[in-house]
């Protein structure tokens, strides 16, 4: 089963909600930290890496003794990456996304394949857990492939959980896509409301089975709550403000480790997932 | 002398739109103001990326020689360089304006990109 944290902007407490998660369900889960650009899961759980893989894209380089500058390249690429202009052809690689079709498709075989570093995929143990997580590398903006790199890590007979991306953009999407359900972790802010209400649009279009958390529950107002029934969302959790919450976070400790009773509510989480989904949560095969 | 100027409307009386890549429409006109031809740029308006690329593209197809604008990032800059189109920045007021100043040698060309890349 495999279960995407997500929040329609920064700061909302998912990395909290994704690791107490984990932590519950210890040996029989894996975290996930798909949100490369700031992954954080780490500084909670402490973990031992065991493997560090650069991940590379494939990007297009042009012989332009070979080429007749035929423009079939430049008609291929959705993305404007390879641009045959004038006297000569222009690659971007910052643009390219790896599919391959330009160099597929030159007739006169000029254009070659050379690997481009996007960042790396880390795994490895945090206690009982299985960790993994991806980073992308200073001043590269290309997160999607990365995080396909980290989904690849996936196992199958556990509980995957991820930790998305803050937003509604293509890496938040490239994360959930595939998921089995995803949690949205939101304050109850007109703020919270109006980036949740973006994000839920568009996973919404992903048709895949989603439940609300409220963090700091007891500021702002009713608004979430509202939208949530409007939407048919199941709130899921609702975890007020507490000081030993906040003063836990500031030291880099698990929210289950500052407030143990938790442990059983997030417990109770993952079953209540797992009846949504209509998947035991119990037992061998997850 | 062919000359792109990016505009809000179809007219050489239509406001430059300071935008290059997400400029509505591109004006080609010649060395007298004369409009050859009015581009309905919205495709690449909406496209997520590459939009400068695809208007230098675009223009060059048109074989322009100079182009009015406002601001142009570096991967439209790169490409309008390859493709030999000077270019012609920091533009406001109409299409026509522009071209007037461009002849009385009135406008700064640019030897580097003045906008961020655009993401
Ligand atoms: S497809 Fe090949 S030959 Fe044609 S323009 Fe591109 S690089 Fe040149
Ligand atoms: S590999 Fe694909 S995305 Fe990259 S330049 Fe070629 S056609 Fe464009």
């Amino acid at each position: 089963m495999i279960v995407a944290v997500a929040s329609g902007k920064g700061g909302t407490g998912k990395t909290t909600v994704a690791t107490s998660l984990a932590m519950v369900l210890g040996n029989r889960a894996q975290i996930l930290d798909c949100d490369v650009e700031e992954p954080n899961c780490h500084i909670l759980l402490k973990p031992t890496i065991l493997t560090t893989d650069a991940v590379n894209l494939p990007v297009p380089s042009v012989d332009l003794q070979k080429c007749t500058l035929c423009g079939k390249c430049g008609e291929v690429c959705q993305f404007s990456a390879i641009v045959p202009i004038g006297k000569t052809v222009i690659a971007f690689p910052e643009l390219c996304h790896g599919c391959g079709a330009c160099s597929m498709l030159c007739p006169e075989k000029a254009i070659q394949e050379v690997p481009r570093n996007l960042g790396v995929v880390e795994t490895g143990m945090a206690g009982p857990l299985e960790f993994v997580q991806g980073r992308i590398r200073i001043g590269e903006a290309m997160a999607p492939p990365l995080i396909r790199a980290v989904k690849t890590q996936i196992s199958g007979d556990k509980f995957a959980i991820l930790d998305a991306p803050p937003g509604a953009s293509c890496p938040v999407i490239t994360t959930v896509k595939g998921s089995d359900f995803v949690i949205m972790v939101t304050e109850p802010t007109p703020f919270g409301l109006n980036d949740l209400e973006i994000a839920v649009e568009a996973i919404q279009g992903l048709g895949i089975p989603m439940g609300i958390v409220i963090n700091r529950s007891d500021i702002g107002d009713s608004g979430v709550k509202d939208f949530c029934r409007n939407k048919g969302l199941p709130l899921l959790m609702e975890i007020p403000h507490h000081r030993r919450i906040a003063e836990g976070y500031a030291k880099g400790a698990p929210l289950i480790e500052s407030m143990p009773e938790y442990a059983d509510k997030f417990k109770k989480l993952t079953d209540d997932i797992s009846m949504i989904i209509g998947i035991p949560s119990k037992g061998s095969s997850l | 002398m062919k000359i792109a100027v990016t505009s809000t409307g179809k007219t050489i009386e239509s406001s430059i739109d300071p935008r290059f890549g997400r400029a509505p429409f591109i004006l080609i006109v010649d060395d007298d103001c004369n409009l050859i031809e009015a581009i309905d740029n919205s495709t690449n308006v909406n496209a997520m990326r590459g939009a400068g690329i695809q208007a230098a593209k675009t223009i060059a197809d048109r074989k322009v020689d100079l182009l009015l604008t406002g601001r142009c990032g570096p991967n439209a800059f790169t490409t309008l360089e390859a493709a030999g189109i000077k270019v012609g920045v920091e533009q406001s007021g109409t299409v026509r304006e522009a071209v007037e100043r461009l002849k009385r040698n009135d406008v700064p060309l640019a030897d580097k990109p003045n906008a961020e890349a655009h993401w």
